[in-house]
């Protein structure tokens, strides 16, 4: 055996075990799920009894489970432009100045390393209608406070603009990268045939960065750790005897199916809505992704 | 030569272990899971000790997970067929976990019911289904109002309120408002702590009407008196202005609890099992009464509950005989009295409940003296049921809602999950 050949063998032996891992923990529990989303949940695998698109007719009449539905689409309209448009904003401003950078860079991601759960006490306190500092602060400028996460009108639009403020470090760092990377003699070239910073904006900035949009958008709405269609922790922990609350005002699809999954112990109902959150992610992730990629490189 | 060697070798050792296997005695191990609470872990592991001293054929593992974590690893575990033998679960939890096979009955022989119904408080019927008792409780727990004596006598008050008119009377005079601010609330209102309870079996049977019919098949609330019942709880927040939900961080586990032991909240309802957390955070004179009535002479009534022992599918055999021995102990009387030193709940069996010295303890005699009278709701979906009477209850407060409709609408949904629940039996 050739060198080559041997140091290939190896290579592909190392590339085998994370891909193991990632089948057996990753692939295989997928598919486990999408069948159970067709049966009725036993602890004993003998006892589950295949129930076709029952758990799927059932979701579609449980008024929690809409709920939850339409909350998503709120938070999808709110959250998302919200953190990739504030990114890509901090993200120009960063790059326009030069004294204090790192510390502002550091400032704006240090919510996102934080623990979830630690944000939503903090904000949880921040914002208590009555003894919160936020509170305190519009008493201050002299605006009326305000109920926040008491109240079923403001809670979701305070809930993602809690997720917006989390994650928007994140989007900024990506942005940064793909700014760093665009040749400044393009900016040069532009300048010289009379572009304004709106053009150079628009004409050269926007389409270099274009795949860091598409990924910043698409993270932002259906990844594990940020996308919005998963957004779990904050929701839980941010009214923690009544999450999801006031009234469902805030419940998420995930929170919904954790409930359905542990609380009432129905795994065959929770895997079905996995399975339709499954899909929505994927289709949403495509439609976004044929739009953006499409009109701004265009 | 060498592989000679290495046989005789294993064949000695092979033979070492057969003689050990033969001539030992192999205890028994069995696991039991519960979720953390300092109290509760430390007291299960003085009756492991004091179960394995006397039963030396006996193994027992205590494995305990964070409360937000339990159900996740139950879950996950009895289907693989690891995990616990016994474990503990909330009362409201167990039509569930029964209806996914997460549990056995308790065989007869060692539990024979009418044993059960004879000795234990009458309430943990609640844990019979299909004829069969599906684990038992070391201790169970019931509602009572814990009040800031310093606040009081700062204030002049004498005592703790005896009907809801005085509990109004006194929660106006220590709320505090300023600047349109709620400083400190006379009275800890958390629909989503214990208040659901409250509203569910104590107000509205107080105001003459009845929750459920007699099997907990039918939701009843949705009547004139429900209505009165929980227009009266919202008024303490629309109208009378002595508390709010949430008050003061609904992020926090025990916010209203957390709320009282920081001076914020003059007054709260709780159960026993929150005497522990207050013991240890307030920092002012505090005493327990009954919850107050409508008049003088009115009906109490209270809300009861409790966490039970089940045997999961895993004990089988030896196993399932030392886990119904353990359960046994630890549902003894013995148990139940350290239960009741160390955690601070109420005993389960009756012949520890009519106990002159206990019924008239300062602490734990109102908790005591309100078993008779209480009510534990029979549950079919805990999680749904609870957030059905939360929701109708905010619907009224942060809604605008009224309250016969938001009570309607509860009805409605919560007779839903009642008929799915029986109607797929």
């Amino acid at each position: 055996m050739s060198l080559a050949r041997r140091r290939a063998l190896w290579a592909y032996t190392f590339i085998l075990v994370p891909l193991a891992i990632f089948f057996f923990f990753r692939i295989v529990p997928m598919f486990q799920a999408f069948y159970l989303a067709f049966t009725r949940w036993h602890a004993d695998p003998a006892q589950r009894a295949f129930v076709g698109f029952a758990n799927f007719q059932r979701l579609l009449t449980d008024t929690r489970f809409l709920q939850a539905v339409r909350n998503m689409g709120f938070y999808l309209l709110i959250a998302v432009p919200g953190q990739v448009i504030l990114g890509l904003g901090l993200a120009l401003l960063l790059q326009a100045i030069r004294r204090g950078r790192g510390f502002f860079r550091a400032v704006y991601f240090l919510p996102y390393i934080t623990p979830a759960v630690a944000i939503s006490w903090a904000w949880s306190f921040m914002l208590s209608p009555h003894l919160g500092v936020i509170n305190a602060i519009f008493r201050r400028l002299g605006l009326p406070p305000q109920p926040f996460l008491t109240s079923p009108s403001q809670a979701l639009p305070t809930v993602a603009t809690i997720v917006i403020w989390q994650f928007v470090g994140f989007h900024m760092v990506l942005f940064l990268v793909a700014l760093a990377n665009i040749p400044r003699e393009l900016y040069e070239a532009a300048r010289i045939d009379g572009a304004g910073s709106f053009g150079m904006f628009r004409y050269v900035t926007l389409p270099l960065i274009n795949p860091t949009l598409v990924l910043s958008l698409v993270l932002a709405t259906g990844s594990p750790t940020i996308g919005i269609l998963q957004l779990f922790t904050q929701v839980l922990n941010l009214r923690f005897y009544d999450p999801g609350g006031p009234i469902g005002s805030t419940a998420t699809v995930v929170l919904y199916m954790y409930q359905a999954g542990f609380k009432q112990f129905d795994l065959g109902y929770a895997a079905a809505v996995a399975v339709l959150l499954f899909l929505a992610i994927v289709a949403i992730t495509f439609v976004q992704y044929r739009l953006t990629a499409r009109r701004i490189e265009g | 030569m060498r592989s000679t060697l290495g046989r005789k070798v294993v064949g000695v050792l092979l033979g070492m272990v057969v003689a050990v296997g033969v001539f030992a005695v192999e205890p028994v191990t069995i696991v039991y899971w519960q979720y953390e609470f300092a109290t509760k872990v430390a007291a299960i592991n003085e009756l492991i000790r004091m179960f394995e001293a006397e039963n030396p054929g006996i193994r027992v593992i205590h494995e305990t997970f964070p409360y937000a974590a339990f159900a996740e690893k139950v879950a996950a575990a009895v289907p693989a067929g690891v995990g616990p033998h016994i474990v503990n679960l909330y009362y409201g939890w167990l039509p569930a976990w029964q209806r996914a096979g997460y549990l056995q009955p308790l065989p007869e022989e060692w539990f024979p019911t009418e044993e059960i119904e004879a000795e234990f408080a009458p309430l943990i019927a609640a844990a019979k289904m299909d004829g069969r008792y599906w684990g038992l409780p070391t201790a169970v727990r019931t509602l009572a109002l814990f009040y800031n004596i310093d606040l009081f006598e700062q204030y002049g008050i004498q005592g703790p309120p005896e009907t809801w008119e005085e509990f109004l009377e006194v929660a106006r005079k220590l709320t505090v408002w300023r600047d349109g601010m709620l400083v400190r609330a006379g009275f800890g209102m958390a629909p989503d702590g214990q208040d659901h309870h409250l509203v569910r079996e104590v107000l509205i049977r107080q105001f003459g009407g009845v929750p459920y019919s007699k099997d907990y098949r039918y939701v009843l609330y949705a009547s004139p008196e429900g209505t009165r019942a929980l227009q009266f709880y919202a008024d303490m927040a629309l109208v009378h202005r002595i508390g709010e939900p949430d008050f003061p961080f609904p992020g926090v586990a025990g916010y209203y609890r957390e709320g009282f032991n920081a001076g914020l909240i003059a007054m709260i309802i709780d159960g026993s099992f929150a005497l522990g957390t207050i013991q240890r955070g307030a920092r002012f004179r505090w005493g327990v009464a009954e919850l107050p009535r409508l008049t003088p002479e009115g009906e109490r009534h209270n809300f009861a509950s409790f966490w039970m022992h089940a045997l999961t599918p895993r004990a089988k055999g030896a196993e399932l005989e030392a886990a119904a021995k353990f359960l046994q102990f630890i549902t003894s009387e013995r148990a139940m009295e350290l239960w009741l030193r160390e955690v601070g709940e109420l005993p389960a069996r009756l012949s520890l409940l009519d106990r002159p010295e206990l019924l008239a303890d300062p602490i734990y005699g109102p908790f005591m003296r309100a078993l008779p009278y209480s009510h534990a709701t029979f549950f079919v979906d805990e999680a749904r049921q609870r957030q059905i009477m939360i929701d109708a209850i905010l619907r009224v407060i942060r809604g605008g809602v009224p309250a016969a409709e938001a009570l309607a609408i509860a009805a409605a949904e919560e007779q839903a999950v009642l008929d799915a629940f029986w109607g797929g039996r």
